[in-house]
């Protein structure tokens, strides 16, 4: 089996594996000895040059999220391995946790490698209803309405989505046959010969669709709450993951109606709805009580941003948006494990419950600090490097498109440094929960600092190879 | 192939039927009927796809057909009946839009659908194309049938009949790959929809499947 498919199924493998398990330990275990696998096959898929292999591929563009995606599926598995317990679970939803774990895993991946956009749209739509039964597990009246809501929301998302593809193979059907007909790779070989209509057509559904599932307003209303009642650690794949999944399948789309010279320009719509999403989520920051919530409409925020970067376009431009989605991924993960930690330790997950966190648990708190600021956009983080190229590049290309951008990023800047010190230097708050046992509130607190970590050094000194591979990256998405 | 030949025209009826049911779907005032709509579109859905399974010489349409039917003609429906029925739902619908104005707005979108499908694809081939506008119009209709109804159940059966406009799309476009397997991943998401309202049981919860109702749950309001 070629290394591409490995991947995917030795996730689902372990998948039906985990969904044997009833024992909490075991399968914590399991479910981490797994993504470790997962973690070491995608190393080896980079080692291997680039190559297009049946439905899938491997390119710049999507290699280094699929190492993200890796790693914080690794630490994810982590800190569920250590603060599981405290969800209460009993041992069917163990089972179907775990399976639903790494079923997500599996498609995530598959929806990031995929070359035909056929297999690209069956991944994300696995993702989904792993997730939606994910978000449903509590089975609390709010826990299902945000099952319900993200289901029906983005259950319409993809069927547009499926509808858009289908317009684009319709597009390219004269050109193609039936073998090489939803690649992606074959459509942006043709698409310049495309009936530019079509593809418009094609290009809106697949916007709207994937847009969705991005979180890109007016379409985010499943995101915060979907992000906000499931277990912690499903907040932090749904956010690192899922949205880069689908903000990737809108890059793929956008490159090929963009290499259509008569054909609508993909611009200035991810534009309009990368600045509409900034604004909407740096106001309502200001209004939120729930901590999850709060950060569910951050990663609104960041969404918009990577969007508003893609669609300035130029390598400039899209090595910003890249740069950002990696940020994002690896410091918004760390963020929901020490506000998940923090909820479980205060018993509520209410920005006015939980104060003071340096005070009561320091390492948590110290940690949780870092994260909101590396969230922010404060140096040194990652996020830091990617809106100062985003804003530079904004500032040089549409200068009047710039000042709502940098308003909206300093609204959103400090409403996040306001919930900051109310978190963590605030006066404190009692706790609910005593600290969990040894090695548990090691291993809870071990990804956090490790992502504060990587996010740090690749903002200080990004390697030259992943350099090299994100440039090559912002000339392909065009 | 053109107006006047057999395989063009049949093709149309079918695509036109399953469009009127999608306005058959929007005046119903009982969810009883809606149910029963719904089964006749899939129904028809399923001829349709028979049918191009034959004009197009490809096989794996048929098999499209045989599980639209079977999903859509017969299983679906009787488990949405089995839930209103389980749960004791509100026989009638909630409407956030009245009849009228739903029809209304109805016929505006298929124009629309028209209007925004016919210019944009003149490459394409005439079946294909207007094909496409039929379809677009029964996912146009479906989103509709979703925003004016109260109730999760109609809500729901709007999202069905949303994705009966996505497998016309497909099943109207000659040589479309994986069209068998994409027809299937998304009727197995459909079904999901429909076995996410059993799981999830909301009426047990909340006296109305309204899900105006489940805005209360939010964590916002103190």
């Amino acid at each position: 089996m070629p290394l591409q498919w490995a991947i995917v199924f030795f996730a689902w493998g372990g998948a039906v594996v985990l969904a044997a398990i009833p024992n909490l330990r075991h399968a914590t275990l399991a479910n981490v000895a797994v993504s470790a696998g997962s973690f070491l096959l995608a190393l080896m898929l980079a080692a291997q040059p680039f190559a297009e292999h049946g439905w899938t591929r491997t390119d710049a563009l999507n290699l280094p999220f699929i190492l993200v995606s890796a790693f914080v599926g690794l630490t994810t598995s982590v800190f569920s391995a250590a603060t599981l317990d405290q969800e209460g679970f009993d041992h069917w939803r163990i089972r179907a946790y775990h399976a639903a774990y790494q079923v997500f895993m599996g498609a995530q991946t598959l929806a990031l490698l995929a070359d035909n956009l056929g297999v690209m749209w069956v991944a994300v739509e696995i993702a989904t209803l792993a997730t939606v039964s994910m978000v449903a597990v509590h089975r609390t009246p709010a826990a299902f309405e945000a099952a319900w809501k993200f289901f029906i929301l983005c259950g319409v998302g993809i069927a547009l989505a499926l509808f858009g593809t289908i317009v684009l193979y319709l597009a390219a059907q004269p050109l193609l046959n039936e073998e090489t007909g939803l690649s992606w790779a074959a459509l942006m070989r043709v698409a310049a010969q495309c009936d530019p209509g079509t593809l418009n057509l094609a290009f809106a559904f697949l916007l709207l669709g994937y847009g969705t599932k991005a979180g890109l307003v007016p379409l985010h209303s499943w995101l915060p709450d979907a992000h906000a009642e499931g277990p912690v650690p499903i907040s932090a794949v749904l956010s690192g993951l899922l949205l880069n999944a689908a903000m990737l399948a809108v890059l793929r789309a956008k490159s090929i109606v963009g290499a259509h010279p008569e054909a609508i320009a993909p611009g200035p719509f991810l534009l309009a709805l990368g600045l509409a999403s900034v604004l909407l989520a740096a106001i309502s920051l200001w209004r939120r009580r729930d901590a999850r919530r709060f950060f569910g409409w951050s990663s609104i925020e960041h969404m918009g941003l990577a969007a508003f970067a893609f669609g300035l376009g130029g390598a400039g431009a899209n090595l910003a948006g890249l740069l950002h989605l990696i940020g994002h991924s690896v410091v918004k993960s760390a963020v929901f494990f020490g506000v998940g930690r923090a909820a479980q330790a205060k018993g509520s997950q209410k920005i006015a419950d939980i104060g003071g966190l340096v005070a009561t648990h320091p390492a948590l708190g110290w940690g949780l600090a870092l994260a909101i600021a590396g969230i922010a956009g404060l140096p040194p983080f990652l996020l830091f490097v990617s809106e100062f190229r985003l804003l530079s590049a904004a500032a040089a290309e549409a200068p009047w498109l710039a000042v709502p951008l940098a308003l909206g990023m300093v609204t959103a800047l400090a409403a996040l440094i306001t919930v900051l010190q109310a978190m963590c230097f605030g006066a404190p708050t009692p706790d609910a929960a005593s600290a969990l046992d040894g090695w548990r509130e090691t291993a809870a607190a071990a990804p956090l600092w490790l992502h504060l970590a990587v996010a740090a050094a690749l903002g200080l000194a990004m390697p030259g190879a992943l350099a090299g591979l994100l440039a090559e990256a912002a000339r392909v998405i065009g | 192939m053109s107006f006047g030949q057999i395989p063009y025209d049949v093709a149309h009826l079918l695509g036109g039927g399953v469009l009127l049911f999608s306005f058959v779907l929007l005046y119903q005032r009982r969810i009883g009927a809606v149910i029963n709509a719904f089964a006749t579109q899939g129904t028809l859905l399923a001829v349709a796809a028979a049918w191009q399974g034959y004009v197009q010489g490809a096989p794996g349409l048929y098999v499209t057909a045989v599980l639209a039917l079977a999903a859509k003609g017969v299983l679906i429906p009787l488990a949405l009946h089995a839930i209103v029925r389980r749960l004791d739902l509100h026989r009638t619908v909630e409407t956030a839009l009245g009849i009228g104005p739903s029809l209304v707005a109805g016929v505006g979108l298929v124009g629309l659908a028209i209007l925004v499908v016919l210019p944009a694809t003149e490459g394409a081939r005439a079946l294909a194309r207007e094909d496409l506008a039929l379809a677009l119009s029964v996912v146009l209709l479906g989103m509709l049938m979703m925003i004016t109804r109260r109730n999760a159940i109609s809500q729901v059966i709007g999202l069905l009949s949303l994705e009966n406009g996505l497998i016309l799309a497909a099943i109207g476009v000659a040589g479309m790959p994986l069209v068998v397997e994409l027809s299937t991943a998304a009727l197995v998401l459909m079904v999901a929809v429909v076995a996410g309202v059993f799981a999830f049981q909301i009426r047990e919860r909340f006296d109305t499947l309204d899900t105006h109702h489940l805005e209360e749950h939010r964590g916002e309001r103190r």
